[in-house]
């Protein structure tokens, strides 16, 4: 009984809703509601397998993949937002994850702040950082953003590397442990949990700006951009916002990838990182919060999978990736959502 | 005080005068037309207008004011809009997002609250979306609301630019061509939209090329040639002017200009 009193005052409190509502009758604005619930629908799935997940998984190597594919998650769904929703290309990605890496690694080290806060300053350094450079590099379109973009990845990883004092140049330095309230953060299954609560926290961010003001003009900027500013959107200043949003997604990645390893070198910076997280949202579909867990999925767990083999693991690899692309063209969750009558993702 | 004054426009391209030294005035809450041959400069000519292009000489008021240096974004925040001859669509996105996306200037929620969808933005999203509604139902479009805007035919996506562009609720609408491709029947409901927008107090400028509905809803109609003014004047003066008929109407478009009426 004492159960079912929310209930009942729920159902009461909806009529009342539905009642004052009924004024006006437009159907739009009823399949409106239906459309505002269904706003983080496409996060059940995923939160329904971070729980089952654990119950399948027989060691910690089981934990540590699973925690991988959540970090570079919240990385690649980071680039998505800007390449997938905005339409801007970005090869120097990297970078970030790179400034939210060395953060963690050497704000304890040299200046003696607390690990939580360095991660905290990594994340508004990258801020910081795709603010001043993301200005005049993105009034570039397509190729040329490409290159300029990757020239700043490219510039940021050869200073890692020349900075040896303070980043140990290319042999890399440790990282200190992250410790929370008294309790060291340690072991895979911990570091599980938190990925993948971070990663579905940065998710419903995401799929929050999809749904607002802001973030209907960057999609709209997507499409015309001549249409957007016509209809009085910043586009610039658009451009540059989810810039630094994406920036600081990827640097929050990078943060926890040197605190999940204990180590890092600059290659966490590299070229190689950036086309790879290119690869995650393209692979996963462009302008998919799902798809970007998916094509993080794919480029982490694939590589484990197919050391048996051998040396002709990233042949096999290349090729999947290439059977992808020709068959799932839109990347892999949007194509199948349209292959089984499902809405958007 | 007029809508919108233009001074002497004027734009080249690689030594094409596309549009050369144009000067015209538009009275509030009128239709005035531009017509003129392909390659007249029309669509030039608004470009010049809405910011996308630069004027080599003179300027442009709207409702008075000197918006000639502005950018676009800054001319639709003082009410000006557009629709394109070759579409904008944002493809991408649903049909009512596409006019959701023209509510943008009368949208006023942070980024943060975006971030965090705060219920500031659930309300905002609702009068949008109510507002996004209605503009749909003017031009007919009500029932489409929900799908994507890449399935719609070319003629409704016409109208769809119509409805994206009234969502902003402009003092000045140019339309260009919005009857191309559009057979007798949506050409007379494109006419009912436009007479529809007019009574509502917005001012219209119109480019097209069917004389039949220029003839109709213009109260002044003003005709480029080769990026000159060739003639402005009310329908019946224009349909009679011979200098008109020879660069553009033709005898047999004059005549049909005239059975518009009838
Ligand atoms: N961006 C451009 N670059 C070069 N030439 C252009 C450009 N835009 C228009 N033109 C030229 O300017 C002239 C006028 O074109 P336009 O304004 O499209 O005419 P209309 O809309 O009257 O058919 C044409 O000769 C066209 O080729
Ligand atoms: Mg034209």
């Amino acid at each position: 009984m004492s159960m079912l009193a929310p209930l009942e005052r729920f159902r009461l409190l909806q009529r009342r809703r539905l009642a004052a509502a009924g004024a006006s009758k437009s159907i739009l604005l009823d399949r409106f509601r239906l459309l505002r619930r269904r706003r983080l629908i496409s996060l059940v799935p995923i939160v329904a397998i971070v729980i089952i997940l654990p119950l399948l998984f027989s060691s910690a190597y089981y934990y540590r993949v699973a925690a991988l594919v959540f970090l570079f998650g919240i990385a690649a769904l980071g680039l998505n937002l800007l390449m997938g929703f905005a339409g801007q290309v970005s090869l120097g990605h990297a970078g970030f994850m790179g400034i939210g890496a060395y953060a963690v690694a050497i704000g304890p080290t040299a200046f003696g702040i607390p690990p939580v806060l360095s991660f905290i300053l990594g994340a508004l350094l990258s801020a910081l950082v795709a603010f001043v450079v993301g200005r005049p590099i993105l009034r570039l379109k397509e190729h040329y953003l490409a290159v300029a973009t990757l020239g700043f990845g490219i510039l940021l990883a050869i200073v890692f590397t020349n900075e040896a004092n303070w980043t140990g140049g290319p042999d890399g330095m440790a990282v200190p442990q992250l410790i929370l309230f008294n309790w060291p953060l340690r072991g895979a299954a911990v570091w599980y949990w938190i990925l993948a609560v971070s990663f579905l926290v940065g998710a419903v961010i995401a799929l929050n700006l999809i749904n607002s003001p802001t973030g209907r003009a960057l999609r709209a900027i997507h499409d015309s951009e001549v249409a957007a500013r016509v209809l009085g959107i910043d586009v610039a200043q658009k451009k540059l916002m989810i810039f630094v949003i994406s920036a600081v997604y990827t640097s929050i990645a990078g943060s926890y990838l040197a605190l999940l390893d204990g180590y890092i070198t600059p290659q966490i910076s590299g070229f190689l990182r950036s086309i790879e997280l290119v690869a995650m949202v393209v692979l996963g579909g462009m302008g998919s919060v799902a798809g970007s867990l998916v094509g993080a999925a794919v480029l982490v767990i694939l590589p484990q999978a197919l050391t048996l083999f051998d040396e002709y693991e990233h042949v096999v690899l290349g090729l999947i990736v290439m059977g992808v692309m020709i068959f799932l063209r839109a990347g892999i969750v949007p194509s199948l959502a349209a292959a089984f009558g499902g809405g958007r993702s | 005080m007029s809508a919108l004054s233009a001074e002497r426009l004027s734009v080249a391209f690689g030594g094409v005068r596309a549009v050369d030294g144009v000067s015209f005035d538009v009275a509030a809450g009128i239709v005035f037309s531009i017509i003129g041959p392909n390659g007249a400069g029309k669509t030039t000519l608004f470009n010049l207008i809405s910011g996308l292009c630069r004027s080599h000489d003179g300027g442009v008021w709207l409702c008075g004011e000197d918006v000639t240096a502005l950018a676009p974004e800054d001319l639709a925040r003082r009410g000006l809009s557009r629709t394109f001859q070759n579409l904008q669509i944002f493809s991408h996105l649903t049909v009512i997002e596409n006019v959701m996306v023209g509510r943008h200037r009368h949208e006023a929620t942070g980024i943060l609250a975006d971030l965090l969808h705060l219920p500031a933005v659930a309300r905002q999203n609702r009068g949008t979306r109510k507002a996004a509604a209605e503009a749909l139902g003017r031009v007919g479009l009500g029932d489409a609301a929900e799908r994507s805007a890449s399935g719609l035919a070319y003629g409704h996506l016409k109208r769809l630019e119509i409805a994206r562009a009234l969502a902003s609720e402009p003092k000045v609408l140019l339309l260009d061509e919005p009857a191309a491709g559009c057979n007798p029947v949506e050409t007379r409901e494109i006419e009912a939209i436009i007479r529809g927008i007019v009574a509502d107090g917005v001012t219209v400028v119109l480019v097209e090329h069917d004389m039949r509905l220029v003839m109709n809803v213009s109260d002044r109609i003003h005709v480029l040639a080769n990026g000159r003014t060739l003639a402005e004047g009310t329908a019946v003066e224009i349909r009679t002017n011979a200098a008109v008929i020879e660069a553009y109407l033709g005898v047999r478009g004059a005549r049909e200009a005239a059975g518009a009426v009838g």
